[in-house]
């Protein structure tokens, strides 16, 4: 396939970034959309321009570390996927792409398509967590969970931290990824003690960071790779005014 | 050099016991003037730093991607073992034991498997206190399931996500304790030399990925938790940042290299489908619990696999193997899907793949069932092949996984660099020849939270707190040393890519030393690396500047690593004239086809010492002495 790309290109985080096209030629349809990067990369340093910096790792889906916006959607057309997992037979011969970095204000452009993330490790460590230290824990069938509640926090758990959600969100609210971390642990009993701590924690820190407001418009869920569902902000929601209500 | 892996005397049940009992305690004030420096923060750093931490020191931590939460641990997805005997199957400390020293082919040291077994129950405890959502029963107690290798069911999993479900918990662990102020993190950094003073390892030199700027960090000791060198075969399915950089760099300073040509295969690949491909994608081995692996049996049948009639299949592993069947361990496999391919019968483009086959289980357990057990694997699957498992057979190939080699390590995970501890898949420790699924967490789990921990204070004990100075000579020389190299890589402007030269070096040693290996193939390697290399430092060509993100500038330092690693890759599989595990020598092996051993001459671990760019390495053996097991051809039949 052949198909002309129109990528963005800022030179770090200081710098005014602008589009660029390029064009991919003979792409075969079998490539990831990171493989068809690659092509073209190879190219540009063959005639000597900078290649087009972009974050990943594992290629599998897993890592959360690549992320783009792709046609406007992040991590592109196809739902419930990331960039890496994305494969060019879901684009058409001919196609115009035009590919950003993840645009949300807390989460700042270091060069080309790669941002600083670095918000969503400030949120854990502001309470997600369950306070375990190594060793003294007792054997792991003394606590018994039900397979329905290891379920539902396992479905909370499958957040993979892209941040895709923020980078969908007209207010860059973090919401989505926030209520799934919340939610994995507040709904383990080993979660239980701290629950309302890391609740109201890490939303301090979320508003901290500069994320904005939920207006609940489900553009967060639309392109969660690993289809994180929004109950889980209405989950948070409970734990969080539960929480308040218990503090007065 | 003698080598000396510090194995505490008594009986080898009793050995850690003993151990922790007489490794001296250091008072929790003069625990907070050690700093300890920990590179990597993968399960095994992770947890490493996160422990070390809560135990009072002062820990610096680095990963090179954006977050510690990335490392490359987080794509596992089978499971963990541990032998828990929760299914009342058989299970104990001994069988896994036992299991593990079998499945590495009797190349591992009996004392650190033993413990390794020993400590595995205690993970799953950590684990679940921690929040992992492990996989549950109706009853609400813990599920397991059986991997390859292995008779009993004593691994744990979440979903297909158990690496970073695991991952996580370590992370968290991490976060509070950054937060707590006793872990300082750098994520997006990279190491990329170690600094000795007075031969005790006393600190690292990085690069900060984003600024490009170079600098020293110093500290009491150094833990290198920086995982495998699949990579080096261009293709593998480790993520695309693995690396050999940080324990080379140690290499060169003097630490021993061990086993470095036991690196292992993995069966249930996604084949290759083109040269556009940068890495091959793993399907889950627990896949082969209810998978059938078959290829037809005649030559050249190309034929749409349901049309193939069940008696003109050959389930090779099934035929082959019928006590282990599919479920035999991973070289074993590798090997036969790879012999059948050999033979003309392989399947798929290109004719290098074998079917696994899903009919029959959907027709015993029902394609609900599967598609809970399996669901994101199938959807993995079709995402990158556009196929629908449920309906036609996976094709898999088996392709580089994992590497057992590692730095040599003695009992306390200390290399022979006093005060250089190597952790995880970054060390050689207890696999041997060939690893068992579902054991790499575990390993890289229990030196980090269970074992490491505890050694490192034994090595504190005889110390004081002596943090150097950065402004040390001796760090500003390596830091030096560390920008000439970064300059030269940045002034070649040649003709060629970095991806290039990786593809081709990957390239030859896939088809000289990897899933079969022989003296002419081999020799041959060690004629063309240096030619490869020299080529590589004279036509490379990196664009940009290094005070920025540079991207092809952190790949081509990889890579220029992987240039000189290959060659000792070599002469490792060279000199070790017999087939052991996933190390299959063609001149060594038994009429079926299987790997031949010789205990008399290589009952030992090799240590590289390093003599310089282009020169021989030195050979330094371990010699594995076992008290406990019994020495026996390996049998899967
Ligand atoms: C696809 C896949 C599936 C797997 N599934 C399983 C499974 O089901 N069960 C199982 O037991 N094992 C499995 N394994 C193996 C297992 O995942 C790994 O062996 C294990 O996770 C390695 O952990 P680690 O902590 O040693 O290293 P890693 O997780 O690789 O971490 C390395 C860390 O070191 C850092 N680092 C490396 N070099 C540098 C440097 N120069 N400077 C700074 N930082 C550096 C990285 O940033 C990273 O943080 C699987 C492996 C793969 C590839
Ligand atoms: S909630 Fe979904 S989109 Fe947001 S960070 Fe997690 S996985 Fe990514
Ligand atoms: S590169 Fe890991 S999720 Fe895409």
């Amino acid at each position: 396939m052949n198909l002309t790309l129109r990528v963005w290109r800022q030179k770090n985080s200081t710098s005014q970034g602008t589009f660029i096209e390029y064009e991919a030629d003979d792409i075969s349809p079998d490539t990831s959309f990171l493989e068809m990067l690659d092509i073209v990369n190879e190219g540009l340093i063959k005639r000597g321009e900078d290649p087009v910096a972009f974050d990943h790792d594992c290629r599998e889906g897993i890592c959360g570390t690549c992320g783009m916006v792709i046609n406007g959607i992040a991590h592109g057309p196809l739902g419930a996927t990331t960039t890496c997992q994305l494969h060019m037979r879901h684009f058409k011969d001919g196609q115009l792409i035009t590919i950003e970095p993840w645009r949300a204000r807390p989460f700042p452009v270091i060069k080309d398509l790669v941002v600083d993330r670095s918000a969503f490790d400030r949120v854990i460590q502001a309470g997600g967590y369950i306070s375990a230290r190594t060793g003294g824990t007792p054997d792991g069938n003394t606590i018994q969970i039900s397979k329905p509640d290891a379920d539902l926090a396992m479905d909370a758990a499958a957040c993979i931290g892209c941040g895709a959600c923020v980078a969908a969100c007209k207010n860059a609210s973090a919401m989505l990824f926030v209520a799934a971390k919340v939610s994995h642990l507040n709904i383990l009993p080993q979660g239980k003690p701290e629950k309302d701590r890391r609740v109201v924690n890490m939303v301090r820190a979320m508003d901290e960071e500069g994320f904005g407001n939920c207006t609940v418009m489900g553009s967060c869920e639309a392109v969660c790779p690993k289809e994180i569902s929004l109950d889980f902000i209405s989950r948070m929601n409970r734990d969080y005014l539960g929480a308040l209500w218990r503090s007065r | 050099m003698k080598l000396d892996a510090k194995i505490p005397s008594g009986p080898l049940a009793q050995k850690w016991s003993k151990h922790r009992h007489d490794i001296k305690l250091i008072n929790p004030a003069n625990k907070r003037k050690f700093d300890v420096i920990v590179v990597g923060s993968g399960l095994a750093g992770g947890s490493a730093a996160a422990t070390l931490s809560e135990l009072g020191y002062k820990v610096e931590c680095f990963c090179f991607q954006d977050s510690p939460r990335r490392a490359h641990s987080i794509a596992a997805q089978g499971g963990i073992n541990a032998a828990k005997n929760y299914q009342n199957d058989g299970d104990s400390v001994y069988r896994l034991f036992y299991d593990t020293i079998k499945g590495g082919d009797f190349r591992s040291r009996e004392a650190n498997v033993y413990r390794l077994a020993e400590v595995s129950v205690n993970i799953i405890d950590q684990c679940v206190a921690q929040g992992v959502p492990f996989a549950r029963e109706y009853s609400g107690y813990l599920a397991n399931r059986s991997f390859g290798g292995a008779q009993v069911s004593r691994t744990f999993y979440a979903r297909g996500q158990t690496g970073q479900q695991l991952l996580l918990g370590a992370y968290q662990a991490l976060a509070k304790q950054i937060e707590a102020g006793g872990v300082k993190m750098y994520p997006r950094t990279e190491m990329l030399d170690l600094v000795l003073i007075n031969g005790q390892a006393k600190g690292i030199v990085v690069r900060d990925l984003v600024t490009g700027e170079i600098s020293s960090h110093a500290a009491d000791a150094v833990v290198l938790a920086t995982g495998g060198y699949g990579n080096v075969f261009f293709l593998s399915t480790n993520a695309k940042g693995c690396n050999v950089t940080a324990i080379w760099r140690a290499y060169k300073r003097g630490a021993l290299m061990a086993n470095p040509c036991f690196t292992q295969i993995h069966p249930t690949c996604i084949p290759v489908t083109g040269e556009h491909q940068s890495k091959l994608t793993l399907m889950s081995e627990s896949l082969r619990n209810d998978g059938r692996v078959w290829v037809p049996k005649t030559k050249g049948d190309n034929r749409p696999p349901n049309e193939i009639p069940k008696e003109e299949r050959d389930y090779f592993l099934e035929r082959k193997y019928p006590a282990y069947g599919n479920l035999a361990p991973r070289d074993i496999s590798s090997r036969a899907a790879k012999e059948v391919c050999d033979e003309g019968r392989g399947v798929g483009p290109g004719g290098r793949g074998v079917y696994l086959d899903f009919a029959d289980a959907i027709e015993r357990l029902g394609l609900n069932v599967i598609r809970e057990r399996y669901g994101n694997l199938f959807e993995m699957y079709e995402r990158i092949t556009g196929e629908d498992a449920y309906k036609i057979p996976m094709r898999i190939y088996p392709a580089s996984h994992y590497t057992m080699g590692g730095l040599w390590v003695d009992y306390n995970l200390m290399s022979n660099i006093p005060g250089l501890y190597v952790i995880g898949e970054a060390n050689f420790s207890d696999h041997g020849a060939n690893r068992l699924g579902a054991s790499a967490l575990m390993q890289g789990l229990a030196d980090g939270y269970f074992i490491l921990p505890y050694t490192i204070g034994d090595y504190f004990a005889a110390e004081r707190p002596a943090k150097p100075s950065v402004d040390d000579p001796e760090f500003k020389k390596v830091e030096s040393e560390v920008a000439e190299r970064t300059k030269k890589l940045l002034s070649i402007r040649g003709r060629r890519t970095v991806t290039e030269f990786h593809r081709e070096l990957g390239k030859l040693m896939w088809d000289k030393c990897g899933m079969a290996r022989n003296e002419a193939g081999l020799k041959e390697a060690l004629d063309t690396i240096p030619a490869m290399r020299r080529e590589f430092w004279e036509d490379l060509n990196v664009l940009g500047d290094g005070n920025e993100l540079n991207q092809s500038l952190e790949y081509a330092g990889r890579v220029a690593d992987f240039m000189e690693f290959a060659e000792l890759v070599v002469y490792d599989a060279l000199t070790r004239d017999e087939s052991s595990g996933a190390h299959f020598r063609e001149e060594h092996q038994t009429p079926d086809g299987e790997a031949r051993r010789d205990d008399e001459r290589f009952s030992y671990v090799s240590a590289w010492e390093y003599q310089g760019v282009d020169q021989r390495p030195i050979l330094h053996k371990e010699p594995l002495v076992y008290e406990e097991v019994h020495l026996a051809q390996r049998s899967y039949k």
